[in-house]
């Protein structure tokens, strides 16, 4: 091997410090232990490592390793078409997975200066948020095992299944929909379907009752959550916090309202939750709050969906002119976008995507000194990540 | 830590209590079965007499999971004296769905409705090579694809047959 | 005679000293697992399972009754590890001292007015020092697996269980000091002949007198079997396992039998300290029947304490360490003391 370049060996270098700090050290340590937290771990929501150094049980420093579930979403883009990106792009924030193709699909459709019928942008945003619901459910669930209460996670699965079958009844798949399509989406409603959705949102809504008396009552959660991780909100705008982490930390803001392009959320009547206190119990409490919300949203939604085409005229063989597009929505997770850079032929050139999770970690290093060992975990739980969509 | 007041921690032990009185939602897999919905993407069945192997599917697959081979033939001109005609025939129909990530690209962009989907889901296999369906397996699926159903009321969208 | 003999009522036989240890070391050593076995299916398997919206094991034998005996058998049948760098003396030591310290915490339980296997005139005493030889055992397994998660839960579980051996006590000291004795017969003999304001029929079961003994004394034990709320040594989702992460196949068989075992004799305690043991109102203390009788009511004294001990372990989320330990040294000790005082005023008035 050639002597390695000058930048090479900065990295050999950096690389063997990490290694060197994140190696299991038995001998006794008086000044701190290295603990590897991952990158197989239950609390971490997938293949997260956090290489945390402790003093007993208080955390010195500790800082996310990531990309272990690294897929090449972006580097698969740049040969793939329009339907077969949209196929893919489903995977990377799974829970809600309908939610990942609406700005791709919006960015294209700037880009081919094409609009979706209003029927097709009414049943868009409805899927949009039974995802939202879906995500979001499932968080209240698995943070109350973070911080070891082991029941709620269950009634959360159960009542996400309602969901799911939801989705599934009009997309065909329950995790991964692909329905959305340039100029409009795949398929119409069937029949029967805006009715049984109604009485899953009853169901859903009973379980967040249910998650007030069993959780948010609870002394003992909210001694655990309560001033714990706290983000103040200047620091959780320059970190680029976004979705419900910001707005726990009270910054009034949410792309569904301030910038719905190809949504319409602008036309039915909502409101937007903060929390000043900017700890774990405030983000759960937002989250809480959303879901009501979002179940209020699909059924005003249900009751005004207008008749129409589901399809715009597009051609067979989708070649998006040349041009930039940016689209950003308020996805589950955060604000999530696209960065479409087409040179007018069947695949995009450049497709960046700005995954909310990945800048929602980034304030780890900063917020998870001085904290208790069990805190990491509440902390990292409130936080909300979903693995591939911090590794793409 | 702030004194623990009693009400919220008993009534949280409520809700366990209740929940426990409840008629739980276990449906025992394999003796008790649920039903998919009618468009759940469980397995592609093909219709062999619409296939004409124009390869759409095969290039629009993300996977490239779809495998076929044909050749053509002189099928015999249709009246006295006139020409024969060339016909297609498909030798080899082969869906890999080891691979197959059940996006239904090909299904959408098949221009002579020759795949549909079903939401037969059972047909695991102790080996992996068994995973490959090939012609008369995919066949024998369009016996399970339901009808398409009616849509809300509102859309414009008719729905279409499918060939028995 | 000699106060250590049992059997010789009940059998009506004239059995050696040495026959009669026998037998009775056999019943402990057969009664210790089915306990664990039946307190496990009932509330491990299924009651969590009803709480939490399902079934639970249905297919080893009819509604799951075998999956235990199942788990069992697959535990014995897994290979032996031991991590690299552990210490494997110790290693191997620590789940037998767990259980070993689970054994002894039956011998003085009492299930008929004869039928005791060790009638020590200080059963409660030897009960208390005996449970708290399984910290011993905890942190041998923190220390000899040679793991950072273990170490930590070994240290969490240290701390915890030593601190929660005070209220337990002092819980305890109030109820002594009511019946006026430490041994265990006594002290259900005390409730089956008290009288509650002069009403005698339903004896003078202390959980009725000694309500906030009772409340500190089933914190104590649920802090004690280190269940949720008080599960930091075993927090499943941060340390995965704590002290018990490194072991595997029936060394974990040990630290579960020890659990539930520990679980069962605590909840047996409980019963004979709160709610009058074996004695069923409307029969005489000394009664013969008791002796086939006792069996059957204490075991159903046990099970609705066993019930509410598994009903908070599965709907509340854990304590941080350091509210832990508030807990215990700034609330719940100040509390047991005033009980006792309150129990020694009582006692000299009344």
């Amino acid at each position: 091997m050639a002597t390695p370049t000058l930048p090479e060996r900065s990295q050999l270098a950096y690389i063997a410090s990490q290694a060197a700090d994140s190696r299991l050290n038995v001998e006794i340590e008086t000044e701190g232990m290295t603990l590897n937290i991952g990158p197989q771990h239950p609390a971490t929501h997938g293949t997260l490592r956090i290489v945390a150094k402790l003093d007993g049980e208080q955390v010195i420093a500790a800082e996310p390793i990531m990309g272990y579930m690294h897929r090449g979403y972006e580097k698969l883009s740049e040969v793939r078409t329009y339907p077969q990106v949209t196929a893919l792009v489903n995977r990377i924030d799974w829970m809600g997975s309908f939610a990942n193709e609406v700005p791709f699909i919006l960015a294209a459709e700037k880009l081919m200066e094409v609009e979706a019928p209003p029927r097709a942008q009414w049943i868009r945003t409805i899927l949009f948020e039974l995802s939202r619901i879906a995500n979001v459910v499932l968080f209240l669930g698995d943070m109350a095992v973070q911080v070891g209460a082991i029941t709620p996670v269950f009634y959360a699965f159960r009542d996400r299944e309602y969901v799911l079958n939801q989705i599934e009844a009009v997309t065909g798949g329950r995790f991964h929909p692909n329905f959305d399509r340039i100029g409009g989406l795949k398929d119409d409603l069937p029949a029967g379907w805006i009715a049984d959705t109604k009485a899953v949102l009853t169901k859903v809504d009973a379980f967040c009752d249910q998650l007030d008396t069993l959780l948010l009552g609870n002394e003992i959660f909210q001694a655990r959550c309560r001033g714990v991780g706290v983000i103040p909100a200047d620091v959780a705008l320059s970190y680029g916090l976004s979705g419900a982490n910001l707005r726990a930390s009270g910054v009034d803001h949410d792309l569904r309202r301030d910038d719905p392009s190809g949504l319409v959320h602008d036309q039915i009547d909502w409101k937007v939750w903060t929390h000043p206190d900017g700890d774990s119990f405030a983000r759960y409490w937002v989250r809480l709050q959303e879901v009501r919300e979002a179940i209020k949203m699909v059924g005003q939604l249900l009751d005004g969906i207008p008749s129409g085409p589901i399809m715009a005229k597009v051609p067979r063989i989708i070649k998006v002119p040349a041009g930039e597009a940016y689209v950003a929505t308020e996805n589950p997770l955060g604000q999530m976008g696209y960065y479409v850079l087409s040179d007018g032929d069947l695949n995009p050139f450049r497709v960046k995507i700005r995954t909310p999770s990945f800048n929602n970690i980034s304030i780890c290093p900063w917020l998870l000194r001085g904290v208790y060992v069990p805190d990491i975990v509440t902390i990292l739980g409130s936080l909300y990540f979903i693995l591939g969509d911090i590794d793409r | 830590m702030p004194k623990p007041q009693v009400p919220g921690l008993i009534k949280g032990l409520g809700v366990t209590f209740k929940e426990m009185l409840s008629p739980n939602v276990t449906v025992q897999y394999p003796h008790e079965k649920e039903d998919p919905a009618p468009r759940a993407r469980g397995v592609i069945a093909l219709h062999e007499e619409n296939c004409t192997s124009c390869m759409l599917c095969v290039r629009e697959c993300p996977d490239w999971c779809i495998y076929i081979e044909g050749h053509k033939y002189l099928a015999p001109p249709r009246r006295e004296g006139g020409k024969p005609r060339q016909r297609n025939k498909l030798d080899r129909f082969d869906i890999d769905y080891g691979l197959c990530m059940y996006c239904g690209i090909c299904v959408e962009v098949c221009p002579f409705e020759a795949l549909f989907w079903s939401p037969e889901y059972e047909y695991s296999e102790p080996r992996l090579a068994d995973l490959l369906h090939d012609k008369t397996r995919l066949g024998d699926w369009m016996g399970t694809v339901p009808d398409f159903e009616s849509y809300e009321s509102g859309s414009e969208a008719k729905p279409k047959k499918v060939p028995r | 005679m000699n106060h250590l003999a049992g059997i010789d009522p009940i059998l009506a036989l004239s059995l050696a000293y040495w026959q009669q240890s026998l037998i009775k070391v056999g019943i402990v050593a057969i009664v210790v697992p089915t306990a664990a076995l039946i307190l496990g299916y009932v509330f491990l398997l299924k009651m969590m399972s009803f709480m939490q919206s399902r079934l639970g094991p249905m297919e080893a034998g009819p509604y799951g009754l075998l999956q235990l005996l199942a788990d069992g058998a697959k535990f014995i049948q897994k290979e032996d590890i031991f991590p690299d760098a552990a210490d494997r003396r110790v290693f191997a030591l620590a789940p037998v001292v767990v259980l070993m310290s689970t054994f002894l915490l039956y011998l003085i339980i009492p299930v008929g007015p004869d039928a005791i296997s060790a009638n020590f005139d200080t059963g409660i005493f030897f009960a208390l020092a005996v449970s708290s030889l399984s910290v011993i055992g905890i942190l041998m397994a923190g220390w000899a697996s040679a793991s950072k998660y273990s170490l930590l839960g070994g240290l969490r579980a240290a701390g915890q269980l030593i601190a929660y051996e005070l209220p337990l006590v002092l819980a305890v000291v109030g109820v002594v000091i009511q019946a006026g004795t430490l041994s265990m017969q006594g002290i259900v003999h005390a409730q089956a002949t008290g009288e509650i304001f002069g009403f005698g029929w339903l004896g003078s079961p202390y959980i009725l007198t000694q309500m906030l003994g009772f409340v500190i004394f089933m914190i104590a034990v649920q802090a004690e079997l280190t269940q949720p709320p008080f599960d930091m040594p075993v927090a499943e989702s941060e340390i995965v396992g704590g002290y018990q992460v490194e072991y595997s196949g029936f060394r974990f068989l040990f630290f579960f039998m020890g659990e539930f075992g520990t679980a069962f004799a605590f909840a047996a305690i409980a019963s004979v300290l709160f709610l009058g043991g074996w004695w069923l109102p409307g029969f005489d203390a000394d009664s013969n029947w008791l002796n086939v009788l006792g069996p059957i009511v204490m075991f159903v004294k046990v099970m609705v304490v066993s019930f509410f001990i598994f009903w908070i372990r599965f709907t509340y989320p854990r304590f941080r360490e350091d509210q832990l330990q508030t807990f215990a040294w700034k609330f719940l000790i100040p509390l047991a003391l005033a009980n006792i005082v309150l129990t020694g005023i009582f006692k000299v008035v009344l």
